[in-house]
């Protein structure tokens, strides 16, 4: 297991490195320099490349980057004076990691009630609703969802606060586009898993054991149906965070999200580099979590490697 | 007639004569292959058409063409998509409005006879634009799907089929690429190479190929252990045979199934890069810089906005249950 593990930590720093590879050589094909629109004189752009070390060789600066983000630092934005990347990510981080972590949890929640709902009930009609809202939970774009929301219950009923995060009532809208997809998914995972875990041979001995339905379900079936979950996780979290940069914008929460599609906008590309390298990292660590996760509760995964 | 009769009989002596060395011997044949005469008789004609089989004998595709066409869904799925994709390459041929072509004198009107989704802010007409803009999203949607396929079923079967060091090596870049987020990918991407169908499409297949990849590996993987394959290699196939002509065409139900759902990923994808920012740049029009221009009219001019998310609903709906159906169609298991 340990093997296992150390050899997925090694593939997960392996990824991190390609990341920041590919990122700062994609930054240096982009088109123009920094400082192009400024309207700075010959002197003053050579200096102000100097300061920031754009005039040394490409080999050179790819290793000053490289050094200067395993030492933490992910660099400074070129357009906002006095701004840095990481003082960006300490000022808006909160407000992703909380809706991330509240639309994870309200994920997890409904998608595993509404995938085992779906696996256990006779009733057709139940089953088909779920499914129904499950296929749109999966075709359905995060912003035109987030768009019909804002439109319906902001606009049209003026029912839910649509703008900021405030209260708990902003948090609504927002985690409600941020969990659709990831619930969609999940319930579709755990209603296969748990159909299956079900007539297993293992639920008839509790059941002729003398256990209680209940009990069967939550002790023995549900934590074999919950494995496809974890895997999911890592993905989902994946979504969640590049699914901010969406639904931030719309809602207008200031956010990474937010301020990667600002940084976008204003063509800053060493903030957009910053970002992209810090919300990747992020995520590789969320798969990374998600597999160690699934060696350490599923002990089949031991054995293949 | 004559020929089949004889030889029926020979096996049948052939069968009872080795059966003769356990000693259980036929009354009409002695151990010294005596055979009689009258053990050939022709058939009764009734007995002629016994072993006909009433049930007409169907291929696999036209046996998963008749049970896709049974499931409802997927073949209304199917008609919507055909019509959306004869309307995105016919339509604009039909309009004489064209997709950049303004008119001050009516902006933001709503639907008439003359425009029949309405115009933009800058009066153009919403309809034809939709159409422009369907060939744009279908385009990137079934191009991106193409190649992901192409490189997908190489990359995995070859990958699959080699196993060992090969597959090892071959399966952590697949790790690599499916780890990192491709949506960063793309937005670098899209900046680094401009914002142009060229750069979407380079976008989205540098990273989504990895799933396909994903996927036939684990079919060939499955497959090659089977008998029939085993069977290739001692007639003599040669590997690249024996992986093209026996073990992919078996992986094909699980390759299509994720192809269909890779085209509304696609769609997605590009619609994502136009709402961030970094989409196809006007005045040419996809359904995601449809929706994303109409948005900021939101409360004055819904409509605008409705009509392209209709219709990215409407196609990623339908190919969701065309792959709904395909999957179920192309899985033997489902036979019934």
């Amino acid at each position: 297991m340990l093997k296992y593990i150390l050899k997925r930590i090694g593939i997960g720093v392996l990824t991190m490195f390609v990341l920041i590879t590919v990122t700062f050589f994609l930054a240096r094909l982009m088109p123009g320099n920094p400082f192009e629109t400024d309207n700075l004189s010959r002197a003053v752009l050579d200096r102000l490349m100097s300061e920031y070390k754009l005039d040394r060789p490409l080999g050179e600066q790819y290793t000053s980057f490289l050094s200067s983000i395993v030492r933490g630092d992910l660099g400074v934005s070129f357009k906002k004076p006095g701004l840095t990347v990481n003082s960006l990510v300490a000022r808006s981080g909160r407000y992703t990691m909380s809706l991330g972590l509240i639309a994870f949890a309200v994920a997890l929640l409904l998608g595993i009630s509404l995938g085992i709902w779906q696996a256990v009930t006779k009733s057709g009609v139940v089953r088909g609703a779920i499914l129904t809202a499950s296929t749109l939970g999966v075709s359905v774009p995060n912003y035109v969802f987030a768009l019909l929301l804002m439109m319906l219950f902001g606009v049209k009923l003026k029912l839910l606060p649509v703008l900021g995060l405030d209260t708990p009532a902003h948090y609504i809208l927002p985690v409600a586009t941020l969990s659709a997809y990831p619930i969609a998914v999940m319930s579709r995972l755990v209603k296969n898993s748990f159909g299956e875990a079900l007539s297993q041979e293992y639920v008839i001995l509790a059941r002729a054991k003398g256990l209680s339905v209940l009990k069967i379900r939550l002790r023995h079936v549900l934590k074999n149906a919950v494995l496809p979950v974890i895997t999911t996780s890592g993905p989902t979290i994946a979504f969640l965070l590049t699914g901010s940069f969406v639904v931030e914008n719309i809602f207008s929460v200031p956010g990474i999200g937010k301020e990667f599609v600002n940084a976008i906008s204003n063509r800053d590309y060493t903030l957009i580099m910053g970002l992209s390298i810090f919300v990747g990292m992020l995520i590789i660590l969320a798969n990374l979590l998600s597999d160690i996760v699934n060696c350490l509760v599923d002990p089949r995964l031991r054995l293949d490697t | 007639m004559e020929m089949d009769m004889k030889m029926r009989m020979n096996t049948n002596a052939g069968v009872n004569v080795s059966m003769s060395m356990n000693m259980n011997m036929d009354t009409n044949v002695d151990v010294n292959m005596n055979i009689s005469d009258d053990l050939f008789l022709p058939l009764d004609e009734s007995e002629k058409d016994s072993e006909f089989i009433a049930i007409e004998s169907r291929s696999f595709i036209a046996d998963a063409a008749r049970r896709f066409s049974r499931n409802k869904l997927a073949m209304a799925g199917f008609i919507v998509l055909s019509a959306v994709v004869l309307l995105a390459i016919f339509g604009p041929v039909f309009s004489h409005y064209t997709f950049d072509g303004q008119d001050p004198s009516s902006r933001n009107s709503g639907s008439s006879l003359a425009h029949w989704f309405g115009t933009d802010k800058f009066g153009r007409d919403i309809f034809v634009r939709l159409l422009y803009g369907a060939r744009i999203s279908l385009m990137v949607g079934f191009v991106s799907a193409g190649i992901n396929m192409a490189v997908g079923i190489a990359y995995g079967g070859i990958s699959g089929y080699l196993g060992g060091k090969a597959d090892m090596l071959m399966m952590r870049v697949v790790d690599i690429i499916y780890a990192i987020p491709s949506l960063l990918y793309v937005i670098l991407i899209m900046l680094a190479l401009g914002s142009n169908i060229r750069s979407i499409l380079i976008g989205i297949c540098i990273s989504s190929w990895v799933s396909m990849a994903r996927i036939v590996r684990s079919e060939i993987l499955k497959l090659k252990t089977l008998e029939f394959s085993t069977a290739a290699f001692v007639i003599g196939a040669s590997k690249a045979r024996i992986l093209f002509r026996h073990l992919l065409i078996n992986a094909l139900g699980p390759i299509i199934v994720t192809l269909t759902f890779m085209i509304p990923q696609a769609i997605f994808t590009e619609a994502f890069l136009s709402f961030v920012g970094v989409g196809i740049s006007a005045p040419f029009a996809s359904w995601g810089t449809l929706v994303q221009d109409a948005r900021a009219f939101i409360d004055i001019y819904p409509m605008q906005v409705v009509y392209p998310v209709l219709a990215i609903c409407v196609t990623i709906f339908s190919l969701n249950f065309i792959g709904d159906g395909l999957s179920d169609a192309l899985n033997p298991k489902s036979r019934r």
